[in-house]
């Protein structure tokens, strides 16, 4: 009897699951319902986001997300390169690697929270520091401040993953091409290289796909401005950030209805981003 | 030959795993008492052949099976798996013992894990009579309630005899029970087997041919799924009656 | 190729490359390792300094006032992760056992695909989430909200961390209690869940440090309450959201509040996460 429950009860876990992640697209579409409705095509496009005159485009925080994040992975990929290659490669084993990989654990566990307090209370500052002697508006929050402390959240999870991609290359091709008297940045180049890539490429993506979609860090820093950056200190907005600013602060359902539409394309890119690592990932095995 | 009870008689079993037939029409008696060793290069299905007898076969999805194999008058497939399972020991080519549990508790782990309640003095009996059946009993006496991991790999294996043999089973499946085993341990489970035979029917797979004729008194030859030969262990050694025997055996010897 | 081989020239100048590239890697990952490790030297600096007893046994109070403390915040992270954990360990073990033992049936493969996807959303949409599923018709902000907006960020955690436990499980374990005559569902009950518990465990403890650090679902689910609340069906202040609050406050004393939360909730996480990493690899 209760044998029978078991086996029916091992086909609705997944079946559950299925209807869970259902039951969540449901719920964010018909929440963004009326505002596919009344915006249509044209929230893609509209640059204006003004509660006061009911105008709504979505445009400035698609561009902010990508814009901010697209930077973030610039200063992060070689910085996460070179320690993935460091802990992976040249230093596998001792102290500096170990204490390495220490704090690469411990500040991948830091909640992000603290990193935007962080960027807040210490690299703002800076920034505006640079922002004064290179002459512009001092605001020190703005689409640099952003990708700084979103790069710095990533690094230690998107080093993580490069080091066990170049750990996987065995160790018998990096001794056979050393024997062959290939110098170890040949080793790398050629073998080392070549072989992670893949796994490279999906940390990337998964990194991508971490950031694009964090909140808190990013809307302490990002200067919460709702127009497009015009230069690289520019005040500006994510689409994380608003709806962690705006939600929970209106009642009108429409500006809600936006705003979870607005959620909807955050989940499509971050979607995006994890199945392209995923597919990386499963290419290669 | 017939004079001797059956346990398992098995009846035209056909078995087959999508297109491959593994086993390919057996019908075969097995007597009380006795150790009857099942040989044969390795692919001939005995492995199996003798896991449909306590229905563990089922595992598989995609297996078929036609054909019968009755125990004690008692169609097996007629009847819940379980049944059958608690009146079958089997001891698996690698010692299992369970690793979460102590030597105490894998011994009665076929009554716990079914939910049959014991006394306590009812269950340290047969912890100790299953574990002297099993030879181990002097040398894990002292540590019954340590977990088994420090056990020698013979050790292990032995506690797993113990373990089917604390069901009071009829019959005991050994499928290759010495394959992971070192020289020492393995003579020391062959001399067990022999002992065994008096409380229980042993069915054993072996891919040594040498084992086979040392401890069994039945012994059958399996190729490619057919049964080609099955009489004494003396006679089958001696004077087979087929050439697949015979080359077979010479083939191994030599 | 064959005659340069041996030139002393192009050898020397493939040494000094190498050389070169390995000191400017060596260089960046040891120079940003140090710089990101001043972030945490800094949090430890300034919430040292605030930490005392007091902190954990008092409520917040209004700017100025001294003898401020984190108790509400505290008690309320443990009861949202503790609520959370209440929902998602039993759902995970369930599923991720069921995935574990059909691994190739269709709802599976489909069940997996689900699996990833809940872990590509962004933890702010599981606060819109909850929102619509448990603020709207409560009609106000909850403890219960919250923790089910952390239970679906902790969820595909567990149901990962015991899929592969439950996978890694020699089939021997399974057959050895099977041919004992053990019903499957006391087999994977008493047998293969014991076997797996260590992973199952790992697992669980993980998914509690990543969510007691969630800020951004909790914004509109649980709120942040300045009261010690004990129902669950109130709002709730937590670490993250204190935080959140006293980091973006003008007064120097909340901010260095903020620091002392802070430092308590990376340990909080770090012993967690780290620490059963450790802990379960030996």
């Amino acid at each position: 009897m209760t044998d029978r429950w078991f086996k029916i009860g091992l086909l609705v876990a997944p079946a559950f699951l299925i209807t869970l992640v259902g039951g969540m697209a449901f719920t964010l579409m018909w929440g963004a319902s009326s505002s596919f409705q009344q915006a249509g095509w044209g929230f893609y496009t509209q640059l204006t986001w003004d509660p006061v005159h009911h105008v709504y485009g979505g445009g400035v925080f698609i561009l902010g997300s990508v814009v901010t994040t697209l930077l973030a992975l610039c200063l992060a990929i070689p910085v996460a390169l070179a320690i993935g290659l460091f802990t992976g490669y040249y230093f596998t084993t001792g102290p500096i690697a170990v204490m390495s990989q220490w704090v690469l654990d411990l500040l991948a566990s830091v909640p992000s929270v603290i990193f935007g307090f962080w960027g807040l209370m210490v690299m703002v500052p800076a920034v505006r520091n640079i922002e004064m002697w290179l002459g512009v508006a001092p605001y020190g929050v703005g689409l640099f401040s952003g990708s700084v402390v979103l790069a710095t959240m990533m690094i230690p999870l998107t080093a993580s993953l490069i080091r066990e991609s170049v750990a996987t290359v065995s160790a018998e091709l990096k001794e056979g091409a050393l024997a062959l008297g290939a110098t170890p940045l040949e080793v790398v180049r050629h073998i080392v290289w070549p072989i992670s890539l893949p796994g490279i490429g999906s940390a990337i993506m998964l990194g991508f796909g971490r950031a694009i979609g964090e909140t808190m860090a990013v809307t302490m820093v990002v200067g919460n401005a709702n127009h497009l950056p015009t230069h690289l200190f520019d005040p500006t907005n994510t689409i994380a950030s608003l709806i962690a600013s705006e939600f929970g602060e209106t009642s009108d359902p429409v500006v809600v209805a936006h705003l979870i539409h607005l959620g909807l394309i955050l989940l499509a890119l971050s979607l995006a981003a994890g199945m392209l690592g995923r597919y990386i990932i499963r290419k290669q095995s | 030959m017939m004079s001797v009870p059956t346990t398992f008689r098995v009846i035209d079993l056909r078995v087959s795993i999508g297109v491959d037939a593994i086993i390919r029409g057996i019908s075969m008696d097995f007597f009380a008492n006795t150790v009857t060793s099942i040989m044969g290069p390795s692919g001939c299905g005995k492995t199996t052949f003798i896991r449909c007898m306590n229905r563990l076969h089922e595992l598989v999805p995609s297996i078929q099976v036609s054909g019968d194999i009755v125990l004690f008058n008692q169609n097996i497939f007629s009847v819940n798996p379980m049944l059958i399972r608690r009146q079958v020991g089997m001891v698996f080519q690698r010692p299992n013992p369970f690793p979460t549990m102590s030597i105490f508790e894998n011994v009665v782990a076929g009554y716990r894990l079914n939910g049959i309640r014991l006394a306590k003095s009812e269950s340290s009996q047969i912890v100790e009579t299953s574990l002297l059946k099993a030879g181990l009993w002097h040398e894990v006496k002292d540590s019954l309630h340590r977990k088994g991991a420090f056990l020698s790999g013979g050790q292990q294996q032995r506690l797993c005899i113990a373990r089917a043999l604390a069901m009071d089973p009829s019959v005991l499946l050994l499928d290759e029970p010495t394959s992971a085993l070192d020289p020492k341990s393995t003579s020391h489970i062959e001399d067990l087997i022999a002992e065994l035979k008096e409380s229980v029917s042993i069915i054993m797979v072996t891919h040594n041919i040498g084992q086979a004729s040392r401890v069994s008194d039945y012994t059958a030859f399996f190729l490619a799924g057919e049964l080609v030969e099955y009489g004494t262990t003396q006679k089958l050694f001696t004077v087979p009656d087929d050439p697949r025997t015979e080359e077979y055996l010479s083939r191994k010897f030599g | 190729m064959h005659s340069s081989l041996g030139t002393d020239a192009k050898l020397s100048r493939r040494v000094l490359q190498d050389r070169l590239f390995k000191l400017i890697l060596v260089g960046v990952a040891l120079g940003v390792v140090l710089l990101l490790t001043t972030i945490i030297g800094f949090v430890i600096q300034q919430g040292i300094s605030v930490i005392n007893w007091s902190f954990f046994t008092h409520l917040p109070q209004p700017p100025g006032a001294s003898h401020s403390g984190i108790l509400n915040a505290i008690l309320g992270t443990l009861m949202l992760t503790v609520l959370a954990s209440l929902i998602s360990i039993p759902v995970g073990i369930w599923c991720g056992v069921a995935m574990a033992e059909h691994p190739l049936h269709p709802l599976v493969k489909w069940a997996q695909v689900s699996v990833d996807g809940i872990q590509s959303i962004p933890s702010i949409l599981f606060g819109i989430m909850a929102y619509l599923w448990v603020v709207v018709p409560m009609g106000q902000f909850s403890a219960v909200s919250g923790a089910v907006a952390l239970s679906m960020i902790m969820l595909p955690i567990v149901i990962r961390a015991v899929e592969e436990a439950v996978r890694r499980v020699p089939t021997t374990m399974r057959e050895a209690s099977l041919a004992l005559g053990v019903s499957p569902f006391r087999t994977t009950i008493k047998v293969v869940i014991p076997c797996a518990l260590n992973g199952i465990l790992t697992g669980s403890l993980l998914g509690v440090s990543r969510i007691s650090g969630e800020t951004a679902p909790l914004l509109f689910t649980a709120f942040g309450s300045p009261f010690l609340v004990i129902s669950i069906f109130q709002p709730v202040q937590s670490m993250p959201i204190l935080i959140y609050n006293y980091a973006t406050s003008p007064y120097a004393d909340w901010q260095q509040i903020g620091w002392g939360a802070s430092l308590v909730l990376i340990l909080f996480c770090f012993v967690l996460s780290v620490g059963t990493r450790w802990v379960f690899k030996r």
